[in-house]
């Protein structure tokens, strides 16, 4: 069989695709979608008095007992680390994962030693991004008594702020209600700070 | 579970309503009427006028085997040298070095064979140019490969004494203009206004609203986010059936995948051809029962493995059970097993996603399939492990299922001593030995590479977890490579060359050693006289078919991996 007649075909037709495919419509829809959705496409970076403060879909780390908690993050070398996405794949069998939820629950009940309930098993799960904005609905409520105190707020207050925060499923069936705990965070900040 | 079913059933009506009409459109496209779209057709003529192709030249099954083969090897090529120069190439603002020649072997193989497998890291290995000319470029080749292969397959059956299956430059040029590049327009800019990244400036620094303390003592005052030319690329990662992600995490990244919204229009846009392509199929042999006989069959076995890995997830893991841990499934909170998953998705898109993935073999993931209980990863092993036949690839998955259906009216011949027919074609010796070939390569790649993996220290470095669980790690890794699915337990340590070249040679074999010998059946096919159905003649487009056919994929899937699974999962279910 001769291969010379399918060369033209081959590489013109492998040249062409790569420029309408590969920078053509690449490019194209960049251009698109900084006309049309310019914050989305950006990275829905959240912004405060002209200065970029975080992105609305990025998850950032939280220690401190009077901030909301997120999601356990596995990225390395530290957590919520965004240039390098990375999630949890440690097995249920594994006993890694037993040692470390107990660490975690450890942590939680060492800041909140008056808190019977059982914690929502997201609050001591990793994330599968290890950027995980969200927390569930109850793990945001779990923490309310907690912000409460080190704040020196009423929990109807938080709570109230908590609920004005809570992003409902898309059309009451995918997904699940969830906070945004930076925005979630911010807003407690703003709270305070404006009397 | 309520909410689950009425998640299910309510995705396979959105489905269904938007699969047809563009099954339909795809068959007049290829036979040359691209509607509403021929403002595109002189576009369509200079290519082949550049590429010299006379649109009234056909191809035999060989010409076309050996065109597809030539392209599909420029493809490779292409992409394995733009990794090797991305470094001194612009485009690429986070500076990121030339690949290792290993690692890009295997992702040169995997995304020419749209297997997608990902061992790379996007954010962190390639550069945008990479990820716009090789990765892009490959998710609308490497899909419209496969839908011409079964546009040449259908041919062969419609058609009666002729050595002609169509022309592959042509099936590919009208199969990127009129249907992949269109669609992918679509949905990327609805996933662009979900949140998705497209972009080509660098990553972002931004401040942490807590500074934080890391391990080694030093304060890390802020964040920085990577983002990319994002949106173009998944949109078609989806369509085509791909599943590699621009970012490491794919679709769990909020980047990729931002909000339950982009999630659905992923989890449809992942099984939006396949499903088409049945009523494509139907369309062109003239006769419409045919094409949804074989949809049936799919969504059958697909709700039923959706609906038992939801449930399996749903359960949790029981080793939490005597832990201070909630894993209810209520009404503030989706519960259940949550490692390895994201919030805004919650567990039941999370899980049905993951049914999806693997029924289709696309691979792209938006939760940690590592991270399942063991019978939640179990089915969506066992997708694959059927021979992504299940939706499948586009046009890989109906051209496997047609196999499987050789396969089911031959046996259904030999019990009551008939020449076995399928679609007025008579199924003889040669198309028998082709069909059972296609169905074989499969189960052989996935259990003999295992087999290789778990007798040697190279294979057993890929284990991350202990127990039996390392052993499914490796088990999916080769029944996902060995399925051109794409999808991965993801801890799995792939830097062996055992697994990026060895992955690589079961990607490309389960590839095209299941494309040559298909195309060899549409060619004798095409040759073969059309004879009427007779009384005698087993129907094909019956309920009693279907379940036939159900019971041969399930049989044949079985009889291939029931020990392996046992090894695997099912020890782990029985350790917990």
């Amino acid at each position: 069989m001769r291969l010379l007649p399918y060369l033209r075909p081959l590489l013109v037709l492998l040249a062409l695709f790569t420029l309408l495919t590969g920078l053509l419509y690449p490019l194209a829809l960049t251009a698109l979608a900084q006309i049309i959705f310019p914050w989305q496409a950006n990275g829905s970076l959240l912004t405060h008095e002209r200065a970029v403060i975080g992105s609305a879909l990025i998850g950032q780390p939280f220690v401190d007992p009077a901030y909301f908690w997120g999601r356990p993050s596995l990225t390395e070398p530290v957590p919520y680390h965004a240039a390098a996405s990375k999630g949890s794949n440690i097995a249920p069998s594994n006993p890694l994962l037993t040692e470390q939820i107990q660490a975690r629950l450890h942590i939680l009940q060492a800041a909140d030693p008056e808190n019977p309930l059982p914690v929502p098993v997201d609050l001591v799960t990793a994330s599968a991004s290890g950027l995980d904005p969200h927390i569930s609905l109850a793990a945001a409520l779990y923490q309310v008594n907690r912000i409460a105190r080190e704040r020196g707020l009423p929990a109807a207050t938080v709570t109230r702020l908590v609920q004005q925060h809570t992003e409902t499923p898309l059309w009451g069936l995918y997904g699940q209600p969830r906070v945004n705990v930076l925005r979630l965070n911010l807003a407690l900040d703003g709270l305070q700070s404006t009397p | 579970m309520m909410t689950a079913i009425i998640q299910i059933v309510f995705y396979l009506l959105i489905l269904l309503l938007l699969a047809r009409p563009l099954g339909l459109m795809m068959a007049r496209v290829y036979e040359g009427d691209p509607g509403w779209l021929r403002f595109l057709r002189p576009l369509e003529h200079l290519f082949y006028r550049l590429a010299g192709i006379a649109e009234n030249q056909a191809m035999s099954w060989r010409q076309y085997t050996l065109a597809l083969l030539l392209f599909n090897g420029g493809g490779l090529l292409l992409v394995y040298l733009l990794q090797q120069i991305q470094g001194w190439l612009p485009l690429n603002p986070q500076a990121v070095p030339s690949v290792e020649p290993a690692l890009a072997f295997n992702t040169a193989a995997s995304f020419v064979s749209n297997t997608d497998w990902q061992f790379y890291a996007g954010e962190t290995t390639l550069s945008y140019l990479t990820q716009m000319m090789g990765l892009t470029v490959q998710n609308f080749l490497s899909a419209a490969t496969g839908m011409a292969v079964l546009v040449a397959l259908i041919r062969g059956f419609s058609r009666q004494h002729t050595t002609e299956l169509g022309n592959f430059w042509i099936d590919i040029t009208r199969t990127v203009l009129y249907i992949l590049l269109p669609l992918a327009i679509i949905l990327a800019l609805f996933l662009v206004s979900q949140g998705v990244v497209q972009t080509v400036a660098a990553a972002e620094t931004v401040p942490l609203l807590e500074p934080m303390t890391a391990s080694d003592g030093t304060v890390i005052m802020s964040q920085t986010i990577a983002r990319g030319p994002a949106a173009s690329q998944i949109a078609i990662k989806q369509l085509g059936t791909n599943g590699g992600g621009f970012f490491n995490v794919n679709a769990a990244h909020p980047f990729e995948n931002p909000t339950p919204l982009s999630n659905l229009l992923q989890m449809l846009a992942i099984l939006l051809i396949p499903t088409a392509l049945c009523f494509t199929f139907g369309q062109m042999i003239g006769d419409k029962r045919q094409g949804t006989t074989l949809l049936m069959v799919m969504l059958i076995i697909f709700v039923s493995f959706a609906a038992m890995t939801i449930y399996a997830e749903q359960q949790g893991n029981p080793r939490l059970d005597d832990m201070a841990v909630n894993q209810q499934v209520n009404d503030i909170q989706s519960g259940g097993n949550m490692e390895g998953k994201e919030v805004r998705f919650g567990l039941v898109s999370s899980a049905l996603w993951a049914a999806a993935t693997t029924a289709a073999s696309n691979g792209s993931v938006n939760s940690m399939h590592d991270a399942y209980t063991p019978l939640g990863g179990l089915f969506p092993l066992l997708l694959m492990q059927l021979g992504e036949v299940i939706f499948g690839g586009v046009g890989s998955g109906l051209y496997g299922l047609i196999a499987f259906a050789l396969v089911a009216v031959f046996v259904a011949g030999l019990m009551v001593g008939r020449t076995p027919e399928y679609l007025g074609k008579k199924i003889e010796t040669f198309e028998m030995k082709m069909a059972t070939v296609v169905i074989l390569i499969p189960p052989l790649v996935v259990l003999l590479w295992t087999a290789i993996a778990v007798s040697s220290t190279a294979g057993l470095s890929g284990a991350t977890n202990p127990g039996p669980h390392g052993f499914s790690q490796i088990l999916y890794a080769f029944s996902s490579m060995g399925n051109n699915n794409g999808s991965a337990f993801a801890g799995l340590d792939g830097r062996h060359p055992f697994f990026t070249i060895g992955g690589a040679l079961a990607m490309l074999i389960a590839r095209y050693g299941l494309i040559v010998p298909v195309l060899a059946v549409a060619g004798s096919l095409a040759g073969k006289q059309k004879i009427p159905a007779t009384a005698g003649t087993l129907p094909t487009d019956t309920p009693l078919f279907g379940g036939w056919l159900i019971i041969i994929i399930l049989v044949v899937g079985a009889l291939s991996f029931l020990p392996a699974l046992v090894l695997g999962p099912i020890v782990e279910y029985l350790l917990l």
